[in-house]
């Protein structure tokens, strides 16, 4: 959902620029200090004999007519837009249910008094929202502070850590690692956003954010985080196991301090972003074996494999926004480095899903089911390798879109059965009935 | 915003900074802390401004100065027979990207340490005066 929710038609109207003017005060019954913004082209205009008065319409409204036809009639006048006496509560904080908000500049205060074609000033002043927390929109802000699509993935990749691991399955286990690793992605990824706010603002993928829209306020978003976070860990330490509580714990702290601030600072925030990535299945695995062996690394290694496509590819058609924004990213810095990494690691998820069968975590079917994808997906990354260009970034970041999930799926399905050897509690490829998530980045 | 609000307004995006400006509210009976945040959130807004719309403009003009130059030495005019911008493809700009990134990246540095500290400064504020508030309920 755009900011402007009116347009404007075949306004012709371009983008107004502003600019800080200078303070002043309206002589009020409060102090009220602001600074408003002086257009380029057009300028405020305070005629107190006309003004037109509209109400700012609640959410539920979907009624459009009125509006546009004021909207020409604000084309042709000059005008003062009054906002009417509505109590704040229709004043809603969220900017899909401002529909209307009009100012109203006092005449003695007003220094310049020059025409502005009118309709201009109002669709700019219908951007002006209050910053003004309303709880129904609560929710949705806090869904995209958290960016819950991304955690509900990363909530995926540790179920498939825990289906994947030799023990039978425990439901309530199950329930707690998910629950317990969901709370602590909510709390990374909103402390993330919280650090990175002005960034965020310059960057076309991330301009809608809640704090750069003012939605909600930092100390809202670090309670949010610190609410989210505090009770995750403390599930996974103590429903689940120390190991797992300990691996959230360290990721939150991976991902918001070192990756946040290492994306300004150096290329390597790739490889620490791509271990962040590794850790949740590992944190699945964990939860159901209560420790690290060799498959939680090896599932922890594909994810790690699988980032590098995935994200060198993506950042290739970003380049002009993290070069403008400051981030220190190989595809701006080291092009060739980043193809050859892309490259280099969708070959080894081959070699990966090779290993996974010496390790009894699958039977050998899956590295020969699984090969077609993967050689699929290294004759991308060697297209993006040789040809450098945009067509073939796409492809192989589209191709990295399906290409995970189905790997994940296949070895689940190949997942090594061991129902006989029951004198021993849990030997390595034990069978289980477990569901696999499919994991969509 | 309007005379009677008692809450900050925020604005569309900038055009050269591309932050969204906030018109703070002054309450009549501002305490000392929140008047502290006040300024610090002002402080802090004023100051990015400044530095994002520098950098912005010097990189739009960085960009321009580049893709003419490049033009130049291919030959060509910035702008073809029919009128149009000629523009450079992505491998071409990538060479700019690289070296605006490298350039400023010291700057980035100083600022995000800024930043940074600003941030934490203004939560710690804002729950400070938050405390308070709770506190004379």
């Amino acid at each position: 959902a755009g900011l402007f929710v009116w347009r404007l038609r075949n306004t012709g109207v371009p983008q107004i620029p502003c600019q800080f003017v200078h303070h002043y005060r309206v002589a009020n019954n409060r102090l009220i200090t602001f600074q408003y913004f002086n257009f380029l082209k057009r300028m405020y205009v305070t005629q107190c004999n006309k003004d037109l008065s509209q109400r700012a319409k609640p959410k539920s409204d979907s009624v459009v007519s009125p509006f546009q036809e004021l909207q020409q009639l604000d084309q042709e006048k000059k005008a003062v837009h009054k906002i009417s006496p509505v109590s704040p509560v229709h004043q809603s904080g969220s900017e899909t249910s401002n529909r209307n908000k009009l100012r109203e500049m006092r005449s003695a205060a007003e220094t310049e008094d020059s025409v502005i074609p009118v309709g201009a000033e109002s669709k700019e002043d219908r951007q002006w929202k209050e910053m003004k927390l309303q709880l129904e929109d609560l929710p949705g802000i806090l869904a995209r502070l958290s960016k819950i699509k991304l955690t509900a993935l990363v909530v995926s990749t540790t179920s498939t850590g825990f289906a994947m691991a030799p023990v039978p399955f425990e439901l309530s286990c199950f329930l707690l690692a998910s629950l317990g690793t969901g709370l602590a992605s909510c709390a990374a990824n909103s402390i993330n956003q919280y650090f990175e706010v002005p960034f965020d603002s310059n960057m076309n993928r991330t301009k809608n954010r809640p704090l750069v829209r003012g939605q909600i306020s930092p100390l809202l978003a670090i309670c949010f985080a610190a609410s989210c976070g505090i009770p995750g860990i403390a599930l996974l330490t103590l429903g689940v196991n120390p190991l797992t509580g300990a691996l959230g714990a360290f990721n939150i702290f991976l991902y918001t301090c070192c990756y946040t601030p290492l994306k300004r600072m150096s290329i390597a925030n790739t490889w620490v972003g791509a271990v962040v990535g590794a850790i949740p299945p590992m944190m699945g695995w964990t939860a159901a074996t209560g420790s690290l062996d060799a498959g939680a690394l090896l599932l922890g290694g594909i994810l790690y494999s699988w980032q590098f496509p995935h994200f060198n590819a993506l950042s290739w058609g970003l380049r002009e926004d993290y070069s403008r924004g400051g981030y220190c990213m190989m595809s701006v810095t080291h092009p060739g480095l980043c193809r050859r990494v892309a490259l280099r690691h969708c070959l080894a998820l081959i070699g990966l899903s090779t290993v996974a069968p010496v390790l009894n975590i699958t039977t050998w079917t899956f590295p020969i089911i699984s090969l077609p994808i993967n050689l699929y997906i290294s004759y991308l990354g060697f297209r993006f390798y040789r040809d450098a260009d945009r067509s073939s970034s796409r492809k192989l970041f589209f191709c990295s879109l399906w290409h995970l999930p189905m790997l994940l799926l296949v070895m689940f399905t190949c997942k090594k059965s061991v129902l006989e050897k029951e004198d021993k509690g849990d030997l390595p490829g034990g069978s289980h009935e477990t569901a696999m998530e499919i994991r969509l980045p | 915003p309007p005379a009677h609000s008692h809450s900050d307004w925020i604005g569309p995006p900038d055009k050269h900074s591309n932050l969204r400006p906030v018109i703070f509210y002054v309450p009549p009976e501002e305490s000392a802390l929140e008047r502290r945040l006040r300024e610090a959130r002002q402080e802090a807004q004023a100051s990015n401004q400044r530095f994002w719309a520098r950098h912005n403009r010097a990189f739009r003009q960085e960009k321009e100065e580049f893709i003419y130059s490049r033009l130049k030495a291919k030959g060509l005019e910035m702008r073809d027979e029919s009128g149009q911008k000629a523009t450079l493809n992505a491998e071409e700009m990538a060479d700019f990207y690289k070296d605006f990134l490298s350039k400023n990246l010291k700057k980035h540095l100083q600022y995000n340490r800024d930043w940074y500290k600003r941030n934490f400064r203004i939560t710690f504020l804002m729950g400070q005066v938050a405390l308070v508030r709770a506190c004379d309920w």
